[in-house]
Protein backbone atom coordinates (compact mmCIF):
# COMPACT_ATOMS: atom_id res chain seq x y z
CA UNK A 1 0.00 0.00 0.00
CA UNK A 2 2.73 2.43 1.03
CA UNK A 3 4.71 1.34 -2.00
CA UNK A 4 1.82 2.10 -4.34
CA UNK A 5 1.13 5.46 -2.69
CA UNK A 6 4.75 6.55 -2.95
CA UNK A 7 4.89 5.35 -6.57
CA UNK A 8 1.76 7.38 -7.28
CA UNK A 9 3.46 10.39 -5.64
CA UNK A 10 6.48 9.87 -7.88
CA UNK A 11 4.20 9.79 -10.96
CA UNK A 12 2.45 12.91 -9.75
CA UNK A 13 5.78 14.72 -9.36
CA UNK A 14 6.79 13.60 -12.84
CA UNK A 15 3.54 14.79 -14.40
CA UNK A 16 3.63 18.11 -12.54
CA UNK A 17 7.21 18.57 -13.71
CA UNK A 18 6.23 17.95 -17.33
CA UNK A 19 3.35 20.44 -17.19
CA UNK A 20 5.18 23.14 -15.20
CA UNK A 21 8.23 22.90 -17.47
CA UNK A 22 6.00 23.34 -20.54
CA UNK A 23 7.06 19.98 -22.04
CA UNK A 24 3.49 18.74 -22.10
CA UNK A 25 2.94 21.12 -25.02
CA UNK A 26 4.37 19.63 -28.24
CA UNK A 27 4.80 23.12 -29.70
CA UNK A 28 7.44 23.87 -27.08
CA UNK A 29 9.30 20.66 -27.83
CA UNK A 30 9.17 21.24 -31.58
CA UNK A 31 10.46 24.78 -31.11
CA UNK A 32 13.40 23.41 -29.13
CA UNK A 33 14.16 21.09 -32.02
CA UNK A 34 13.71 23.92 -34.54
CA UNK A 35 17.20 25.33 -34.12
CA UNK A 36 17.08 26.92 -37.55
CA UNK A 37 13.75 28.67 -36.93
CA UNK A 38 11.71 29.65 -33.90
CA UNK A 39 14.18 28.22 -31.38
CA UNK A 40 13.00 27.93 -27.76
CA UNK A 41 15.86 26.58 -25.60
CA UNK A 42 13.55 25.72 -22.65
CA UNK A 43 13.88 21.93 -23.08
CA UNK A 44 17.61 22.14 -22.38
CA UNK A 45 16.78 23.72 -19.00
CA UNK A 46 14.31 20.94 -18.23
CA UNK A 47 16.95 18.32 -19.00
CA UNK A 48 19.58 20.25 -17.07
CA UNK A 49 17.39 20.62 -13.98
CA UNK A 50 16.29 16.99 -14.07
CA UNK A 51 19.72 15.46 -14.74
CA UNK A 52 21.50 17.56 -12.11
CA UNK A 53 18.85 16.78 -9.49
CA UNK A 54 18.84 13.05 -10.24
CA UNK A 55 22.65 12.94 -10.44
CA UNK A 56 22.89 14.15 -6.86
CA UNK A 57 19.85 12.22 -5.56
CA UNK A 58 20.82 8.89 -7.17
CA UNK A 59 24.21 9.12 -5.45
CA UNK A 60 22.55 9.47 -2.05
CA UNK A 61 19.90 6.79 -2.67
CA UNK A 62 22.28 4.21 -4.14
CA UNK A 63 24.45 4.38 -1.03
CA UNK A 64 21.76 2.35 0.70
CA UNK A 65 21.96 -1.42 0.43
CA UNK A 66 18.42 -1.75 -0.96
CA UNK A 67 15.38 0.34 -1.90
CA UNK A 68 12.61 0.82 0.69
CA UNK A 69 10.13 -1.64 -0.84
CA UNK A 70 12.18 -3.97 -3.02
CA UNK A 71 14.99 -6.41 -2.38
CA UNK A 72 17.48 -4.79 -4.76
CA UNK A 73 18.14 -1.89 -7.11
CA UNK A 74 17.46 -2.72 -10.76
CA UNK A 75 20.05 -0.81 -12.73
CA UNK A 76 20.87 -1.37 -16.40
CA UNK A 77 24.39 -2.78 -16.49
CA UNK A 78 25.12 -2.86 -20.20
CA UNK A 79 27.75 -0.53 -21.58
CA UNK A 80 27.94 -1.71 -25.21
CA UNK A 81 26.51 0.55 -27.89
CA UNK A 82 24.73 -1.89 -30.18
CA UNK A 83 22.70 -1.47 -33.33
CA UNK A 84 19.21 -1.79 -31.78
CA UNK A 85 20.07 1.04 -29.35
CA UNK A 86 20.98 3.43 -32.17
CA UNK A 87 18.28 2.24 -34.60
CA UNK A 88 15.65 2.58 -31.91
CA UNK A 89 16.88 6.03 -30.89
CA UNK A 90 16.90 7.19 -34.52
CA UNK A 91 13.33 5.98 -35.18
CA UNK A 92 12.28 7.55 -31.89
CA UNK A 93 13.90 10.83 -33.00
CA UNK A 94 11.96 10.86 -36.28
CA UNK A 95 8.66 10.32 -34.46
CA UNK A 96 9.56 12.87 -31.79
CA UNK A 97 10.40 15.45 -34.45
CA UNK A 98 7.18 14.76 -36.38
CA UNK A 99 4.74 14.96 -33.47
CA UNK A 100 6.57 16.79 -30.69
CA UNK A 101 5.50 14.08 -28.26
CA UNK A 102 7.59 11.57 -26.37
CA UNK A 103 5.91 8.98 -24.12
CA UNK A 104 5.66 11.00 -20.85
CA UNK A 105 4.19 14.21 -22.29
CA UNK A 106 1.77 12.23 -24.46
CA UNK A 107 0.35 10.83 -21.20
CA UNK A 108 -0.01 14.23 -19.52
CA UNK A 109 -1.71 15.47 -22.70
CA UNK A 110 -4.36 12.73 -22.72
CA UNK A 111 -6.73 14.57 -20.38
CA UNK A 112 -6.90 17.49 -22.83
CA UNK A 113 -8.27 15.06 -25.42
CA UNK A 114 -6.88 16.81 -28.50
CA UNK A 115 -7.58 14.65 -31.59
CA UNK A 116 -3.86 14.58 -32.42
CA UNK A 117 -3.04 13.22 -28.96
CA UNK A 118 -5.76 10.60 -29.22
CA UNK A 119 -4.29 9.48 -32.55
CA UNK A 120 -0.74 9.45 -31.17
CA UNK A 121 -1.15 7.47 -27.94
CA UNK A 122 -2.83 4.28 -29.27
CA UNK A 123 -0.36 4.22 -32.19
CA UNK A 124 2.48 4.52 -29.67
CA UNK A 125 1.15 1.52 -27.73
CA UNK A 126 0.99 -0.48 -30.99
CA UNK A 127 4.58 0.55 -31.74
CA UNK A 128 5.70 -0.59 -28.30
CA UNK A 129 4.02 -3.97 -28.71
CA UNK A 130 5.59 -4.27 -32.17
CA UNK A 131 9.07 -3.58 -30.80
CA UNK A 132 8.60 -6.16 -28.06
CA UNK A 133 7.59 -8.75 -30.67
CA UNK A 134 10.52 -7.94 -32.96
CA UNK A 135 12.98 -7.93 -30.07
CA UNK A 136 11.85 -11.18 -28.57
CA UNK A 137 11.96 -12.81 -32.01
CA UNK A 138 15.45 -11.45 -32.64
CA UNK A 139 16.97 -12.33 -29.30
CA UNK A 140 15.18 -15.54 -28.43
CA UNK A 141 16.10 -16.43 -24.89
CA UNK A 142 18.25 -13.39 -24.22
CA UNK A 143 16.36 -10.93 -22.06
CA UNK A 144 17.24 -7.27 -22.20
CA UNK A 145 16.05 -5.17 -19.27
CA UNK A 146 14.21 -2.05 -20.37
CA UNK A 147 15.65 1.22 -19.12
CA UNK B 1 6.38 30.82 -31.37
CA UNK B 2 6.56 29.73 -27.74
CA UNK B 3 8.02 31.80 -24.91
CA UNK B 4 11.44 30.90 -23.55
CA UNK B 5 10.75 29.90 -19.92
CA UNK B 6 14.10 29.18 -18.23
CA UNK B 7 12.80 29.40 -14.64
CA UNK B 8 9.61 27.36 -15.03
CA UNK B 9 11.45 24.81 -17.18
CA UNK B 10 14.32 24.40 -14.72
CA UNK B 11 11.78 24.11 -11.88
CA UNK B 12 9.78 21.50 -13.78
CA UNK B 13 13.00 19.66 -14.56
CA UNK B 14 13.87 19.56 -10.86
CA UNK B 15 10.44 18.03 -10.13
CA UNK B 16 11.14 15.35 -12.76
CA UNK B 17 14.53 14.70 -11.16
CA UNK B 18 12.92 14.38 -7.71
CA UNK B 19 10.41 11.92 -9.17
CA UNK B 20 13.26 9.79 -10.52
CA UNK B 21 14.98 9.83 -7.12
CA UNK B 22 11.78 8.88 -5.29
CA UNK B 23 11.06 5.97 -7.65
CA UNK B 24 14.62 4.71 -7.19
CA UNK B 25 14.43 5.04 -3.40
CA UNK B 26 11.07 3.26 -3.19
CA UNK B 27 11.29 0.60 -5.89
CA UNK B 28 14.90 0.60 -7.03
CA UNK B 29 13.74 1.36 -10.54
CA UNK B 30 14.65 3.74 -13.35
CA UNK B 31 11.86 6.26 -14.10
CA UNK B 32 11.73 5.39 -17.78
CA UNK B 33 8.20 5.96 -19.05
CA UNK B 34 8.49 3.77 -22.15
CA UNK B 35 10.06 0.91 -20.19
CA UNK B 36 7.36 1.08 -17.52
CA UNK B 37 4.59 1.17 -20.15
CA UNK B 38 6.14 -1.61 -22.23
CA UNK B 39 6.35 -3.89 -19.19
CA UNK B 40 2.55 -3.69 -18.95
CA UNK B 41 2.02 -4.55 -22.62
CA UNK B 42 2.05 -7.94 -24.36
CA UNK B 43 3.96 -10.07 -25.24
CA UNK B 44 5.78 -11.24 -22.08
CA UNK B 45 3.88 -8.91 -19.81
CA UNK B 46 5.71 -8.41 -16.49
CA UNK B 47 4.25 -10.81 -13.95
CA UNK B 48 5.10 -8.61 -10.98
CA UNK B 49 5.46 -4.88 -10.36
CA UNK B 50 1.87 -3.86 -11.15
CA UNK B 51 1.74 -2.36 -7.64
CA UNK B 52 4.22 0.37 -8.54
CA UNK B 53 3.95 0.65 -12.34
CA UNK B 54 0.22 1.35 -12.46
CA UNK B 55 0.20 3.98 -9.67
CA UNK B 56 3.24 5.70 -11.21
CA UNK B 57 1.53 6.01 -14.60
CA UNK B 58 -1.73 7.04 -12.89
CA UNK B 59 0.13 9.87 -11.15
CA UNK B 60 1.38 11.17 -14.50
CA UNK B 61 -2.14 11.02 -15.95
CA UNK B 62 -3.72 12.80 -12.97
CA UNK B 63 -1.12 15.59 -12.57
CA UNK B 64 -2.47 17.91 -15.32
CA UNK B 65 -6.03 17.48 -14.04
CA UNK B 66 -4.91 18.60 -10.57
CA UNK B 67 -3.13 21.60 -12.07
CA UNK B 68 -6.27 22.41 -14.07
CA UNK B 69 -8.46 22.29 -10.96
CA UNK B 70 -5.94 24.34 -8.97
CA UNK B 71 -5.74 26.96 -11.72
CA UNK B 72 -9.52 27.17 -12.05
CA UNK B 73 -9.71 27.94 -8.32
CA UNK B 74 -6.90 30.46 -8.51
CA UNK B 75 -8.68 32.21 -11.38
CA UNK B 76 -11.91 32.31 -9.34
CA UNK B 77 -10.30 34.13 -6.46
CA UNK B 78 -7.69 36.30 -8.12
CA UNK B 79 -6.38 37.13 -11.58
CA UNK B 80 -4.54 34.22 -13.16
CA UNK B 81 -0.78 34.51 -13.00
CA UNK B 82 0.72 35.41 -16.32
CA UNK B 83 2.36 32.03 -16.87
CA UNK B 84 -0.69 30.03 -15.83
CA UNK B 85 -2.54 30.44 -19.10
CA UNK B 86 0.40 28.92 -20.96
CA UNK B 87 0.71 25.96 -18.65
CA UNK B 88 -2.24 24.02 -19.93
CA UNK B 89 -1.88 25.08 -23.52
CA UNK B 90 -1.55 22.20 -25.98
CA UNK B 91 -0.79 22.90 -29.59
CA UNK B 92 -1.07 19.43 -31.07
CA UNK B 93 -1.02 18.91 -34.82
CA UNK B 94 -4.48 18.17 -36.20
CA UNK B 95 -2.96 15.95 -38.90
CA UNK B 96 -4.10 12.62 -37.47
CA UNK B 97 -2.21 10.48 -39.98
CA UNK B 98 1.01 12.31 -39.14
CA UNK B 99 0.36 11.96 -35.41
CA UNK B 100 -0.38 8.23 -35.75
CA UNK B 101 2.86 7.69 -37.70
CA UNK B 102 4.73 9.73 -35.08
CA UNK B 103 3.18 7.60 -32.33
CA UNK B 104 4.17 4.34 -34.04
CA UNK B 105 7.77 5.53 -34.46
CA UNK B 106 8.05 6.87 -30.91
CA UNK B 107 6.59 3.70 -29.38
CA UNK B 108 8.62 1.32 -31.52
CA UNK B 109 11.84 3.31 -31.29
CA UNK B 110 11.66 3.81 -27.53
CA UNK B 111 11.17 0.12 -26.76
CA UNK B 112 13.56 -1.13 -29.47
CA UNK B 113 16.22 1.32 -28.24
CA UNK B 114 15.60 0.47 -24.56
CA UNK B 115 14.48 3.91 -23.49
CA UNK B 116 13.12 7.35 -24.28
CA UNK B 117 13.64 10.92 -23.14
CA UNK B 118 13.09 9.94 -19.50
CA UNK B 119 14.92 6.61 -19.27
CA UNK B 120 17.92 7.57 -21.41
CA UNK B 121 17.68 11.38 -21.39
CA UNK B 122 17.14 11.97 -17.67
CA UNK B 123 17.88 8.80 -15.69
CA UNK B 124 20.59 7.42 -17.96
CA UNK B 125 22.52 10.68 -18.29
CA UNK B 126 22.41 11.26 -14.53
CA UNK B 127 23.87 7.76 -14.05
CA UNK B 128 26.56 8.69 -16.60
CA UNK B 129 25.53 5.74 -18.80
CA UNK B 130 27.41 5.58 -22.11
CA UNK B 131 24.51 3.82 -23.81
CA UNK B 132 22.10 6.52 -22.69
CA UNK B 133 24.44 9.27 -23.86
CA UNK B 134 24.68 7.62 -27.30
CA UNK B 135 20.90 7.16 -27.48
CA UNK B 136 20.13 10.70 -26.31
CA UNK B 137 22.60 12.30 -28.72
CA UNK B 138 21.13 10.19 -31.54
CA UNK B 139 17.47 10.96 -30.95
CA UNK B 140 18.03 14.68 -30.37
CA UNK B 141 20.14 14.97 -33.54
CA UNK B 142 17.64 12.97 -35.63
CA UNK B 143 14.71 14.96 -34.22
CA UNK B 144 16.44 18.28 -35.02
CA UNK B 145 17.08 17.04 -38.57
CA UNK B 146 13.45 15.89 -38.87
CA UNK B 147 12.10 19.30 -37.82
CA UNK B 148 14.57 21.07 -40.13
CA UNK B 149 13.33 18.96 -43.05
CA UNK B 150 9.60 19.18 -42.31
CA UNK B 151 9.56 22.88 -41.40
CA UNK B 152 12.22 24.42 -43.61
CA UNK B 153 12.85 22.11 -46.56
CA UNK B 154 9.50 20.47 -47.36
CA UNK B 155 7.11 22.65 -45.40
CA UNK B 156 7.22 26.37 -45.19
Amino acid sequence: MMRSLLSFAAGLLFGLGLVVSGMSNPAKVLNFLDMFGTWDPSLAFVMGGAVLTAFIGYRLVLRRSAPLFASAFHLPLRTDIDRPLLTGAALFGIGWGLGGFCPGPSLTAISFAEPGTLAFVPAMLVGMIGAKIVRSAGSAGRSVPAE
Amino acid sequence: MTDFTPLASTGGGILIGLSAILLMAVNGRIAGISGIMAALLPPDRAATGLGWRLPFLAGILVAPVLIGVGLARAVDTNPAPAYAAHLLQHDVSGNLVLMAIAGLLVGFGAVFGNGCTSGHGVCGLSRLSVRSLAATATFIAVAIATVALTRHVWGG
